[in-house]
Protein backbone atom coordinates (compact mmCIF):
# COMPACT_ATOMS: atom_id res chain seq x y z
CA UNK A 1 0.00 0.00 0.00
CA UNK A 2 1.49 3.55 -0.97
CA UNK A 3 1.71 6.15 1.87
CA UNK A 4 0.09 8.55 0.08
CA UNK A 5 -2.58 8.59 -3.00
CA UNK A 6 -2.79 11.73 -4.67
CA UNK A 7 -6.03 12.41 -6.64
CA UNK A 8 -6.05 14.02 -9.88
CA UNK A 9 -3.77 13.45 -12.35
CA UNK A 10 -3.90 17.59 -13.43
CA UNK A 11 -0.70 20.08 -13.14
CA UNK A 12 -1.25 20.57 -9.06
CA UNK A 13 -1.99 16.10 -8.75
CA UNK A 14 1.40 15.39 -10.75
CA UNK A 15 3.61 18.18 -9.39
CA UNK A 16 2.44 16.91 -5.60
CA UNK A 17 3.16 13.27 -6.64
CA UNK A 18 6.62 13.92 -7.95
CA UNK A 19 7.74 16.18 -4.90
CA UNK A 20 6.47 13.26 -2.63
CA UNK A 21 8.08 10.52 -4.47
CA UNK A 22 11.51 13.01 -4.70
CA UNK A 23 11.50 12.90 -1.31
CA UNK A 24 11.07 9.21 -0.58
CA UNK A 25 7.58 9.05 -0.32
CA UNK A 26 5.51 6.10 -1.77
CA UNK A 27 2.99 7.52 -3.67
CA UNK A 28 -0.16 6.40 -5.80
CA UNK A 29 -1.93 8.65 -8.51
CA UNK A 30 -5.31 7.99 -9.56
CA UNK A 31 -7.84 10.63 -12.18
CA UNK A 32 -11.26 9.74 -13.19
CA UNK A 33 -10.29 10.36 -16.43
CA UNK A 34 -9.87 7.73 -18.64
CA UNK A 35 -5.81 9.10 -19.97
CA UNK A 36 -3.36 11.60 -19.41
CA UNK A 37 -5.42 15.59 -19.39
CA UNK A 38 -8.53 13.95 -20.47
CA UNK A 39 -10.71 15.49 -17.43
CA UNK A 40 -7.84 18.36 -16.33
CA UNK A 41 -8.32 21.56 -17.06
CA UNK A 42 -4.80 21.99 -17.01
CA UNK A 43 -4.79 20.04 -20.42
CA UNK A 44 -6.09 23.54 -21.86
CA UNK A 45 -3.70 25.93 -19.79
CA UNK A 46 -1.84 28.75 -21.99
CA UNK A 47 1.48 27.36 -20.13
CA UNK A 48 2.34 31.33 -19.37
CA UNK A 49 4.92 31.45 -16.94
CA UNK A 50 4.29 35.35 -16.50
CA UNK A 51 4.16 35.79 -12.40
CA UNK A 52 4.98 39.59 -12.75
CA UNK A 53 2.48 39.90 -15.59
CA UNK A 54 -0.14 38.12 -13.33
CA UNK A 55 -0.06 40.49 -11.03
CA UNK A 56 -2.16 43.01 -13.01
CA UNK A 57 -5.34 41.26 -11.62
CA UNK A 58 -3.61 39.08 -9.04
CA UNK A 59 -2.50 39.41 -5.33
CA UNK A 60 1.07 39.63 -4.64
CA UNK A 61 1.11 36.19 -2.95
CA UNK A 62 0.84 34.66 -6.91
CA UNK A 63 3.91 36.60 -8.03
CA UNK A 64 5.60 35.58 -4.96
CA UNK A 65 4.85 32.04 -5.51
CA UNK A 66 5.18 31.55 -9.33
CA UNK A 67 8.72 33.31 -9.31
CA UNK A 68 10.23 29.69 -8.87
CA UNK A 69 7.84 27.39 -11.48
CA UNK A 70 10.49 29.19 -14.38
CA UNK A 71 13.15 27.28 -13.29
CA UNK A 72 11.63 24.42 -11.95
CA UNK A 73 9.95 24.41 -15.23
CA UNK A 74 13.06 24.81 -17.63
CA UNK A 75 14.62 21.55 -15.05
CA UNK A 76 11.95 18.73 -16.26
CA UNK A 77 10.18 19.54 -19.11
CA UNK A 78 12.18 20.20 -22.57
CA UNK A 79 11.15 23.55 -24.71
CA UNK A 80 10.81 26.00 -21.83
CA UNK A 81 11.46 29.04 -23.39
CA UNK A 82 12.70 31.87 -21.62
CA UNK A 83 11.83 34.97 -23.90
CA UNK A 84 9.51 37.57 -22.19
CA UNK A 85 5.94 38.46 -22.38
CA UNK A 86 5.40 41.26 -24.86
CA UNK A 87 2.21 43.07 -23.76
CA UNK A 88 0.48 45.57 -26.61
CA UNK A 89 -2.43 48.00 -27.09
CA UNK A 90 -4.16 49.10 -30.08
CA UNK A 91 -3.72 52.56 -30.24
CA UNK A 92 -6.93 53.57 -28.55
CA UNK A 93 -6.42 51.65 -25.59
CA UNK A 94 -2.99 52.87 -25.00
CA UNK A 95 -4.53 53.98 -21.61
CA UNK A 96 -4.83 50.45 -20.81
CA UNK A 97 -1.01 49.89 -20.79
CA UNK A 98 -0.73 52.67 -18.29
CA UNK A 99 -2.94 51.21 -16.11
CA UNK A 100 -1.06 47.91 -16.67
CA UNK A 101 1.84 49.08 -15.89
CA UNK A 102 0.85 50.90 -12.59
CA UNK A 103 0.01 47.35 -11.12
CA UNK A 104 2.96 45.56 -12.28
CA UNK A 105 6.45 45.05 -12.02
CA UNK A 106 9.65 43.90 -13.64
CA UNK A 107 9.03 45.17 -17.31
CA UNK A 108 10.28 47.68 -19.61
CA UNK A 109 7.96 50.04 -22.26
CA UNK A 110 8.95 49.21 -25.46
CA UNK A 111 8.01 51.52 -28.37
CA UNK A 112 7.82 50.06 -32.15
CA UNK A 113 10.59 49.82 -33.10
CA UNK A 114 11.89 47.55 -30.19
CA UNK A 115 8.83 45.45 -30.52
CA UNK A 116 9.82 45.21 -34.58
CA UNK A 117 12.85 44.20 -33.20
CA UNK A 118 11.30 41.58 -30.74
CA UNK A 119 8.79 40.31 -32.61
CA UNK A 120 9.48 41.42 -36.64
CA UNK A 121 6.07 40.23 -38.02
CA UNK A 122 4.61 42.54 -35.61
CA UNK A 123 6.90 45.32 -37.14
CA UNK A 124 4.60 48.48 -37.82
CA UNK A 125 1.52 47.27 -36.12
CA UNK A 126 2.09 48.78 -32.27
CA UNK A 127 3.69 51.65 -31.43
CA UNK A 128 3.73 50.93 -27.42
CA UNK A 129 4.21 47.90 -25.24
CA UNK A 130 5.54 46.56 -22.22
CA UNK A 131 8.07 43.69 -22.13
CA UNK A 132 8.57 41.35 -18.99
CA UNK A 133 11.69 39.54 -20.13
CA UNK A 134 12.22 37.47 -17.35
CA UNK A 135 9.31 35.61 -18.18
CA UNK A 136 8.40 32.01 -19.94
CA UNK A 137 6.44 29.51 -21.44
CA UNK A 138 5.64 25.78 -22.19
CA UNK A 139 3.25 23.78 -23.76
CA UNK A 140 1.07 22.40 -20.85
CA UNK A 141 0.48 19.02 -22.71
CA UNK A 142 4.04 18.34 -22.99
CA UNK A 143 5.09 19.28 -19.55
CA UNK A 144 2.07 17.26 -18.13
CA UNK A 145 4.01 13.98 -20.38
CA UNK A 146 6.79 14.90 -18.86
CA UNK A 147 5.80 15.06 -15.26
CA UNK A 148 4.13 11.36 -15.86
CA UNK A 149 7.49 10.19 -17.13
CA UNK A 150 9.47 11.61 -14.43
CA UNK A 151 6.81 9.89 -12.28
CA UNK A 152 7.21 6.44 -13.75
CA UNK A 153 11.06 6.85 -13.58
CA UNK A 154 10.29 6.81 -10.36
CA UNK A 155 8.15 3.83 -10.66
CA UNK A 156 4.92 5.47 -10.29
CA UNK A 157 1.72 5.02 -13.15
CA UNK A 158 -0.70 6.54 -12.53
CA UNK A 159 -4.25 4.51 -12.45
CA UNK A 160 -6.70 6.53 -15.01
CA UNK A 161 -10.35 5.65 -14.97
CA UNK A 162 -10.51 5.34 -11.60
CA UNK A 163 -13.10 6.93 -9.30
CA UNK A 164 -12.82 8.01 -5.57
CA UNK A 165 -17.00 7.82 -5.05
CA UNK A 166 -16.46 4.20 -5.80
CA UNK A 167 -13.46 3.44 -4.62
CA UNK A 168 -12.11 4.98 -1.42
CA UNK A 169 -8.86 5.22 -1.35
CA UNK A 170 -7.08 3.07 1.60
CA UNK A 171 -3.59 4.96 2.21
CA UNK A 172 -3.09 6.67 5.76
CA UNK A 173 -2.76 10.01 3.43
CA UNK A 174 -4.35 11.77 0.57
CA UNK A 175 -3.76 14.37 -1.42
CA UNK A 176 -6.84 15.90 -3.36
CA UNK A 177 -5.62 17.71 -6.12
CA UNK A 178 -9.29 17.22 -8.22
CA UNK A 179 -9.67 21.01 -8.86
CA UNK A 180 -13.43 22.10 -9.21
CA UNK A 181 -14.48 18.28 -9.09
CA UNK A 182 -13.61 18.99 -5.29
CA UNK A 183 -16.46 20.94 -4.54
CA UNK A 184 -18.42 18.78 -2.87
CA UNK A 185 -15.79 18.85 -0.09
CA UNK A 186 -14.65 22.57 -0.06
CA UNK A 187 -18.25 24.70 -0.24
CA UNK A 188 -16.72 27.86 -1.46
CA UNK A 189 -14.92 26.45 -4.30
CA UNK A 190 -16.16 28.06 -7.47
CA UNK A 191 -15.70 27.30 -11.10
CA UNK A 192 -14.42 30.25 -13.38
CA UNK A 193 -14.98 28.96 -17.01
CA UNK A 194 -12.82 29.92 -19.67
CA UNK A 195 -12.55 29.30 -23.65
CA UNK A 196 -9.90 28.75 -25.65
CA UNK A 197 -8.95 27.99 -29.49
CA UNK A 198 -5.65 26.27 -30.79
CA UNK A 199 -5.08 27.50 -34.50
CA UNK A 200 -2.26 26.73 -36.80
CA UNK A 201 -0.38 29.17 -39.77
CA UNK A 202 2.60 29.63 -41.26
CA UNK A 203 2.36 33.26 -41.90
CA UNK A 204 2.94 35.00 -38.76
CA UNK A 205 5.89 33.77 -36.46
CA UNK A 206 5.91 35.21 -32.75
CA UNK A 207 8.70 33.89 -30.12
CA UNK A 208 7.27 34.58 -26.84
CA UNK A 209 3.34 35.01 -25.62
CA UNK A 210 1.75 38.21 -26.96
CA UNK A 211 -0.72 39.90 -24.67
CA UNK A 212 -3.48 42.45 -26.31
CA UNK A 213 -5.27 44.61 -23.72
CA UNK A 214 -8.68 45.71 -24.93
CA UNK A 215 -11.02 46.72 -22.47
CA UNK A 216 -13.55 44.43 -23.17
CA UNK A 217 -11.80 41.04 -24.81
CA UNK A 218 -8.43 40.73 -23.49
CA UNK A 219 -6.32 38.00 -24.56
CA UNK A 220 -3.23 36.25 -25.01
CA UNK A 221 -1.57 34.11 -27.60
CA UNK A 222 0.99 32.05 -27.10
CA UNK A 223 2.85 30.17 -29.37
CA UNK A 224 3.86 26.77 -29.65
CA UNK A 225 5.82 24.29 -31.77
CA UNK A 226 4.92 23.67 -35.72
CA UNK A 227 3.08 26.89 -36.30
CA UNK A 228 0.79 26.37 -33.74
CA UNK A 229 -0.35 29.13 -31.80
CA UNK A 230 -2.95 28.75 -28.66
CA UNK A 231 -4.81 31.43 -28.19
CA UNK A 232 -7.23 32.34 -24.86
CA UNK A 233 -9.11 32.48 -22.57
CA UNK A 234 -12.09 33.72 -21.74
CA UNK A 235 -13.17 34.40 -17.99
CA UNK A 236 -16.48 33.97 -16.91
CA UNK A 237 -17.88 33.63 -13.73
CA UNK A 238 -19.36 29.69 -14.43
CA UNK A 239 -19.21 26.10 -13.85
CA UNK A 240 -19.84 25.15 -17.12
CA UNK A 241 -17.53 22.51 -18.70
CA UNK A 242 -16.81 21.96 -22.21
CA UNK A 243 -19.26 23.96 -23.68
CA UNK A 244 -17.53 27.12 -26.38
CA UNK A 245 -19.82 29.80 -27.29
CA UNK A 246 -19.80 31.57 -30.92
CA UNK A 247 -19.37 34.79 -28.76
CA UNK A 248 -15.85 33.40 -27.16
CA UNK A 249 -14.69 32.62 -30.21
CA UNK A 250 -15.88 35.74 -31.96
CA UNK A 251 -13.84 37.73 -29.29
CA UNK A 252 -10.63 35.50 -29.09
CA UNK A 253 -10.25 34.91 -32.97
CA UNK A 254 -11.28 38.77 -33.40
CA UNK A 255 -8.63 39.87 -31.15
CA UNK A 256 -6.11 37.61 -32.37
CA UNK A 257 -6.81 39.09 -35.59
CA UNK A 258 -6.26 42.65 -34.72
CA UNK A 259 -2.94 41.39 -33.39
CA UNK A 260 -1.59 40.12 -36.74
CA UNK A 261 -4.70 39.62 -39.74
CA UNK A 262 -2.38 36.14 -40.86
CA UNK A 263 -4.33 34.76 -37.99
CA UNK A 264 -7.21 34.57 -40.13
CA UNK A 265 -6.32 32.56 -42.54
CA UNK A 266 -4.98 29.92 -39.84
CA UNK A 267 -6.52 26.65 -39.80
CA UNK A 268 -8.47 25.94 -36.68
CA UNK A 269 -7.04 22.90 -34.89
CA UNK A 270 -9.05 22.36 -31.76
CA UNK A 271 -11.26 24.73 -29.21
CA UNK A 272 -11.77 23.81 -26.03
CA UNK A 273 -13.10 24.77 -22.49
CA UNK A 274 -13.12 24.24 -19.25
CA UNK A 275 -13.39 25.70 -15.61
CA UNK A 276 -10.55 26.99 -13.62
CA UNK A 277 -11.04 26.16 -9.51
CA UNK A 278 -11.19 29.45 -7.35
CA UNK A 279 -11.78 30.26 -3.57
CA UNK A 280 -13.25 34.04 -3.31
CA UNK A 281 -9.92 35.52 -2.87
CA UNK A 282 -8.76 33.70 -6.02
CA UNK A 283 -5.40 32.40 -4.14
CA UNK A 284 -4.88 29.24 -4.03
CA UNK A 285 -5.21 26.96 -0.55
CA UNK A 286 -3.46 23.52 1.55
CA UNK A 287 -5.79 22.99 3.34
CA UNK A 288 -6.47 19.78 5.78
CA UNK A 289 -9.61 17.42 6.62
CA UNK A 290 -8.30 14.61 8.50
CA UNK A 291 -6.20 12.57 6.23
CA UNK A 292 -6.08 14.18 3.37
CA UNK A 293 -4.79 17.10 2.26
CA UNK A 294 -6.67 19.23 -0.30
CA UNK A 295 -4.30 21.40 -3.15
CA UNK A 296 -6.89 23.31 -4.46
CA UNK A 297 -7.79 27.36 -5.60
CA UNK A 298 -4.56 27.70 -8.47
CA UNK A 299 -7.26 29.43 -10.44
CA UNK A 300 -5.36 30.56 -13.79
CA UNK A 301 -2.50 29.82 -12.75
CA UNK A 302 -1.71 26.55 -12.40
CA UNK A 303 1.64 25.79 -14.77
CA UNK A 304 2.55 29.15 -12.60
CA UNK A 305 1.71 28.11 -8.70
CA UNK A 306 1.85 24.45 -8.81
CA UNK A 307 5.80 24.05 -8.38
CA UNK A 308 5.68 26.01 -4.89
CA UNK A 309 2.59 24.16 -3.83
CA UNK A 310 4.05 21.01 -4.34
CA UNK A 311 7.01 21.35 -2.38
CA UNK A 312 4.70 23.17 0.50
CA UNK A 313 2.54 19.83 0.51
CA UNK A 314 5.52 17.56 0.68
CA UNK A 315 7.07 19.39 3.63
CA UNK A 316 3.49 19.21 4.90
CA UNK A 317 3.01 15.84 4.58
CA UNK A 318 6.01 14.20 5.09
CA UNK A 319 7.31 17.08 8.31
CA UNK A 320 3.75 19.03 9.39
CA UNK A 321 5.60 21.99 8.19
CA UNK A 322 3.10 25.45 8.27
CA UNK A 323 2.93 27.64 5.69
CA UNK A 324 0.89 30.53 6.81
CA UNK A 325 0.38 32.19 3.40
CA UNK A 326 -1.23 29.08 1.75
CA UNK A 327 -2.52 26.86 4.48
CA UNK A 328 -4.41 29.74 6.96
CA UNK A 329 -8.54 29.54 6.21
CA UNK A 330 -8.62 32.86 7.19
CA UNK A 331 -8.73 35.31 4.28
CA UNK A 332 -7.47 38.35 6.57
CA UNK A 333 -4.12 36.98 8.07
CA UNK A 334 -2.74 35.99 4.92
CA UNK B 1 -33.98 58.20 -1.55
CA UNK B 2 -36.63 56.05 -2.29
CA UNK B 3 -36.69 53.97 -5.33
CA UNK B 4 -40.08 51.93 -6.22
CA UNK B 5 -41.09 52.19 -3.06
CA UNK B 6 -37.79 51.19 -1.52
CA UNK B 7 -36.36 53.58 0.98
CA UNK B 8 -32.15 53.70 1.27
CA UNK B 9 -30.34 55.25 2.93
CA UNK B 10 -26.61 55.40 0.92
CA UNK B 11 -27.33 57.03 -2.37
CA UNK B 12 -23.96 54.95 -4.65
CA UNK B 13 -24.69 51.66 -6.23
CA UNK B 14 -21.72 49.15 -7.24
CA UNK B 15 -21.57 47.06 -10.21
CA UNK B 16 -19.80 43.50 -9.82
CA UNK B 17 -18.29 42.96 -12.57
CA UNK B 18 -14.91 42.94 -13.58
CA UNK B 19 -12.88 42.84 -10.04
CA UNK B 20 -9.87 41.12 -9.44
CA UNK B 21 -11.32 38.36 -6.91
CA UNK B 22 -14.93 38.28 -5.29
CA UNK B 23 -13.19 38.31 -1.99
CA UNK B 24 -12.32 42.02 -3.66
CA UNK B 25 -15.57 42.73 -4.53
CA UNK B 26 -16.86 42.01 -1.42
CA UNK B 27 -14.80 44.27 0.48
CA UNK B 28 -14.95 47.18 -1.95
CA UNK B 29 -18.87 46.61 -1.48
CA UNK B 30 -18.33 47.00 2.29
CA UNK B 31 -15.92 50.08 1.89
CA UNK B 32 -18.63 51.90 -0.63
CA UNK B 33 -21.28 51.35 1.87
CA UNK B 34 -23.67 50.47 -1.12
CA UNK B 35 -26.98 48.85 -0.35
CA UNK B 36 -27.49 48.41 -4.00
CA UNK B 37 -25.45 45.85 -6.22
CA UNK B 38 -26.14 45.13 -10.03
CA UNK B 39 -25.59 41.38 -11.23
CA UNK B 40 -25.02 40.39 -15.07
CA UNK B 41 -26.70 37.33 -16.20
CA UNK B 42 -26.27 36.79 -19.56
CA UNK B 43 -23.04 35.56 -20.32
CA UNK B 44 -22.68 33.58 -16.90
CA UNK B 45 -26.19 31.51 -17.33
CA UNK B 46 -24.42 29.69 -19.63
CA UNK B 47 -26.70 26.23 -20.49
CA UNK B 48 -27.98 25.54 -17.46
CA UNK B 49 -27.56 27.96 -14.69
CA UNK B 50 -24.31 27.47 -14.43
CA UNK B 51 -23.15 30.70 -12.66
CA UNK B 52 -24.99 29.98 -9.41
CA UNK B 53 -22.07 29.79 -7.54
CA UNK B 54 -21.45 33.91 -8.34
CA UNK B 55 -25.05 34.46 -8.32
CA UNK B 56 -25.79 33.00 -4.42
CA UNK B 57 -22.60 35.00 -3.27
CA UNK B 58 -24.48 37.76 -4.55
CA UNK B 59 -27.70 37.41 -2.96
CA UNK B 60 -26.40 36.18 0.49
CA UNK B 61 -24.60 39.42 0.84
CA UNK B 62 -27.92 40.79 2.14
CA UNK B 63 -28.09 43.59 0.38
CA UNK B 64 -30.56 44.70 -2.47
CA UNK B 65 -29.86 42.94 -6.22
CA UNK B 66 -30.36 44.96 -9.25
CA UNK B 67 -30.06 42.37 -11.82
CA UNK B 68 -29.29 43.92 -15.27
CA UNK B 69 -29.74 43.14 -19.14
CA UNK B 70 -25.44 43.92 -19.80
CA UNK B 71 -25.30 42.75 -23.20
CA UNK B 72 -28.40 42.58 -24.48
CA UNK B 73 -29.15 44.30 -27.82
CA UNK B 74 -32.94 43.55 -28.82
CA UNK B 75 -35.82 43.97 -27.38
CA UNK B 76 -36.46 40.16 -26.94
CA UNK B 77 -32.98 39.59 -25.14
CA UNK B 78 -33.43 42.21 -23.14
CA UNK B 79 -37.17 41.13 -22.04
CA UNK B 80 -36.00 37.08 -21.89
CA UNK B 81 -32.71 38.21 -19.89
CA UNK B 82 -35.30 40.23 -17.05
CA UNK B 83 -37.45 37.17 -16.69
CA UNK B 84 -34.59 34.73 -16.34
CA UNK B 85 -32.98 37.62 -13.72
CA UNK B 86 -36.69 37.66 -11.86
CA UNK B 87 -36.44 33.75 -10.91
CA UNK B 88 -32.85 33.89 -10.26
CA UNK B 89 -33.01 36.75 -7.93
CA UNK B 90 -36.92 36.86 -6.79
CA UNK B 91 -36.91 40.69 -7.70
CA UNK B 92 -39.08 42.37 -9.86
CA UNK B 93 -36.05 44.92 -9.88
CA UNK B 94 -34.28 45.13 -13.32
CA UNK B 95 -31.43 47.34 -14.61
CA UNK B 96 -32.83 47.58 -18.49
CA UNK B 97 -30.08 47.95 -20.79
CA UNK B 98 -30.34 48.16 -24.68
CA UNK B 99 -27.67 48.19 -26.38
CA UNK B 100 -27.75 50.45 -30.12
CA UNK B 101 -24.23 50.81 -30.68
CA UNK B 102 -21.40 47.88 -30.22
CA UNK B 103 -18.88 50.53 -29.98
CA UNK B 104 -20.13 52.80 -28.05
CA UNK B 105 -22.24 50.74 -25.70
CA UNK B 106 -24.80 53.82 -26.59
CA UNK B 107 -28.56 52.59 -25.56
CA UNK B 108 -31.31 51.93 -28.31
CA UNK B 109 -33.80 54.25 -26.85
CA UNK B 110 -36.42 52.86 -29.19
CA UNK B 111 -35.70 49.47 -28.27
CA UNK B 112 -35.21 50.66 -24.70
CA UNK B 113 -38.62 52.26 -24.71
CA UNK B 114 -40.55 49.42 -26.49
CA UNK B 115 -38.79 46.87 -23.91
CA UNK B 116 -39.54 49.06 -20.72
CA UNK B 117 -43.58 48.76 -21.73
CA UNK B 118 -43.38 45.56 -21.88
CA UNK B 119 -41.67 44.86 -18.77
CA UNK B 120 -43.60 47.14 -16.77
CA UNK B 121 -46.98 45.55 -18.24
CA UNK B 122 -45.38 42.56 -17.10
CA UNK B 123 -44.82 43.68 -13.18
CA UNK B 124 -41.31 44.83 -13.41
CA UNK B 125 -39.64 47.88 -11.57
CA UNK B 126 -37.72 49.14 -14.72
CA UNK B 127 -34.86 51.10 -13.99
CA UNK B 128 -33.80 52.11 -17.52
CA UNK B 129 -30.32 53.10 -18.75
CA UNK B 130 -30.68 55.65 -21.43
CA UNK B 131 -28.99 58.56 -22.53
CA UNK B 132 -30.04 62.20 -21.25
CA UNK B 133 -32.41 63.32 -23.91
CA UNK B 134 -35.78 64.75 -22.42
CA UNK B 135 -37.89 63.22 -24.92
CA UNK B 136 -36.75 59.68 -24.50
CA UNK B 137 -36.92 60.20 -20.81
CA UNK B 138 -40.05 61.42 -20.91
CA UNK B 139 -41.05 57.88 -23.05
CA UNK B 140 -39.94 56.12 -20.25
CA UNK B 141 -41.87 57.70 -17.45
CA UNK B 142 -44.92 56.98 -20.16
CA UNK B 143 -44.09 53.70 -19.95
CA UNK B 144 -44.54 53.18 -16.40
CA UNK B 145 -40.35 54.06 -15.43
CA UNK B 146 -40.13 55.48 -11.90
CA UNK B 147 -36.61 55.50 -11.82
CA UNK B 148 -33.94 57.11 -14.71
CA UNK B 149 -30.93 56.07 -15.13
CA UNK B 150 -28.95 58.38 -17.79
CA UNK B 151 -25.47 57.89 -18.57
CA UNK B 152 -23.02 60.31 -17.73
CA UNK B 153 -20.35 59.02 -20.97
CA UNK B 154 -20.04 55.53 -22.68
CA UNK B 155 -19.93 52.51 -20.27
CA UNK B 156 -16.29 51.86 -19.11
CA UNK B 157 -15.07 54.81 -20.58
CA UNK B 158 -14.28 57.00 -16.89
CA UNK B 159 -15.05 60.64 -19.24
CA UNK B 160 -17.30 61.73 -16.88
CA UNK B 161 -20.08 64.13 -16.92
CA UNK B 162 -20.34 64.57 -20.71
CA UNK B 163 -23.15 66.78 -21.02
CA UNK B 164 -23.50 68.81 -17.49
CA UNK B 165 -26.19 70.66 -18.98
CA UNK B 166 -28.71 68.44 -20.16
CA UNK B 167 -28.11 66.47 -17.18
CA UNK B 168 -29.14 69.74 -15.23
CA UNK B 169 -32.42 70.18 -17.81
CA UNK B 170 -32.97 66.57 -17.63
CA UNK B 171 -33.42 67.47 -13.87
CA UNK B 172 -35.10 70.29 -14.24
CA UNK B 173 -37.93 68.87 -16.12
CA UNK B 174 -38.11 65.70 -13.90
CA UNK B 175 -38.21 67.37 -10.34
CA UNK B 176 -39.93 64.44 -8.91
CA UNK B 177 -38.41 60.77 -10.82
CA UNK B 178 -35.44 59.79 -9.29
CA UNK B 179 -32.39 60.12 -11.32
CA UNK B 180 -29.11 58.31 -11.10
CA UNK B 181 -26.01 58.52 -13.53
CA UNK B 182 -25.55 55.44 -14.17
CA UNK B 183 -22.27 54.72 -16.33
CA UNK B 184 -19.31 56.78 -17.47
CA UNK B 185 -17.70 57.96 -14.32
CA UNK B 186 -13.78 57.90 -13.68
CA UNK B 187 -13.42 59.38 -10.49
CA UNK B 188 -14.98 60.56 -7.12
CA UNK B 189 -15.03 64.28 -8.07
CA UNK B 190 -17.03 63.45 -10.87
CA UNK B 191 -19.67 61.33 -8.67
CA UNK B 192 -19.82 63.98 -6.53
CA UNK B 193 -20.36 66.49 -9.51
CA UNK B 194 -23.68 64.41 -10.45
CA UNK B 195 -24.56 64.91 -6.78
CA UNK B 196 -24.16 68.71 -7.26
CA UNK B 197 -26.28 68.04 -10.08
CA UNK B 198 -28.92 67.29 -7.79
CA UNK B 199 -28.92 63.61 -9.17
CA UNK B 200 -29.92 61.12 -6.15
CA UNK B 201 -27.68 58.58 -6.36
CA UNK B 202 -24.72 57.29 -8.49
CA UNK B 203 -24.53 53.62 -10.50
CA UNK B 204 -20.90 52.47 -11.34
CA UNK B 205 -18.56 49.48 -11.69
CA UNK B 206 -15.43 49.65 -13.76
CA UNK B 207 -13.91 52.99 -12.07
CA UNK B 208 -13.96 50.62 -8.96
CA UNK B 209 -13.01 47.15 -10.34
CA UNK B 210 -10.40 48.72 -12.41
CA UNK B 211 -9.05 50.68 -9.72
CA UNK B 212 -5.56 50.00 -8.53
CA UNK B 213 -6.94 49.65 -4.95
CA UNK B 214 -10.72 48.64 -5.93
CA UNK B 215 -11.95 48.87 -1.78
CA UNK B 216 -9.73 52.10 -0.89
CA UNK B 217 -11.42 53.84 -4.08
CA UNK B 218 -14.97 52.14 -3.39
CA UNK B 219 -14.93 54.20 -0.09
CA UNK B 220 -13.69 57.22 -1.71
CA UNK B 221 -16.99 57.05 -4.22
CA UNK B 222 -19.20 56.70 -1.44
CA UNK B 223 -17.30 59.59 0.43
CA UNK B 224 -17.91 61.34 -2.73
CA UNK B 225 -21.27 61.04 -3.36
CA UNK B 226 -22.42 61.58 0.45
CA UNK B 227 -20.51 64.97 -0.05
CA UNK B 228 -21.99 66.13 -3.79
CA UNK B 229 -25.14 65.05 -1.78
CA UNK B 230 -24.73 67.41 1.33
CA UNK B 231 -23.54 70.25 -1.27
CA UNK B 232 -26.62 70.17 -3.63
CA UNK B 233 -28.42 69.94 0.11
CA UNK B 234 -26.76 73.03 1.16
CA UNK B 235 -26.83 74.94 -1.87
CA UNK B 236 -23.59 76.08 -3.29
CA UNK B 237 -22.83 79.42 -3.98
CA UNK B 238 -22.80 80.67 -7.72
CA UNK B 239 -19.35 81.50 -9.31
CA UNK B 240 -18.76 85.44 -9.72
CA UNK B 241 -16.34 87.05 -12.14
CA UNK B 242 -14.80 89.76 -9.39
CA UNK B 243 -13.28 88.32 -6.13
CA UNK B 244 -15.16 89.05 -2.91
CA UNK B 245 -13.09 88.87 -0.16
CA UNK B 246 -14.13 86.66 3.02
CA UNK B 247 -12.57 89.14 5.51
CA UNK B 248 -14.62 92.28 6.02
CA UNK B 249 -12.07 95.41 4.86
CA UNK B 250 -14.01 97.52 7.58
CA UNK B 251 -11.94 98.54 10.07
CA UNK B 252 -8.52 98.25 8.92
CA UNK B 253 -6.01 99.11 10.75
CA UNK B 254 -4.48 102.78 9.44
CA UNK B 255 -1.35 104.26 11.03
CA UNK B 256 -1.80 107.45 11.43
Amino acid sequence: MADVTVIGAGVAGLTCALALAERGASVEVIDRGERLGAEACSWYAGGMLAPWCERESAEPLVAELGEEAIDYWAERVPGVMRKGTLVVAPARDVPDLARFARRTERFGWVDGERIATLEPDLAGRFSKGLFFSEEGHLDPRDALDALSEALARQGISIRFGVEVENEAPSSPTIVDCRGFGARDALPDLRGVKGEMVLVRTKDVTLSRPVRLLHPRHPVYIVPRDDGLFMIGATMIESSERGRVTARAMLELLGAAYAVHPAFAEAEIIEIGADVRPAFPDNLPRISRRGRTFHVNGLFRHGFLLAPALARRVAATVLHGTHYPEVMDEDQLQR
Amino acid sequence: MRLYDVELRFRLMLGTAQYPSPAVLLDAIKASRSEVVTVSLRREAGGSRAGQAFWSMIRNLGLRVLPNTAGCHTVKEAVTTAHMAREVFGTPWIKLEVIGDHDTLQPDVFGLVEAARILTEDGFEVFPYTTEDLSVCGRLVEAGCRVLMPWGAPIGSGRGLNNPYGLRTLRAHFPETPLIVDAGLGRPSQAAAAMELGYDGVLLNTAVAKAGDPVRMAEAFGQAVEAGRLAHLAGPMEPRDMAAPSTPVMGMALLS
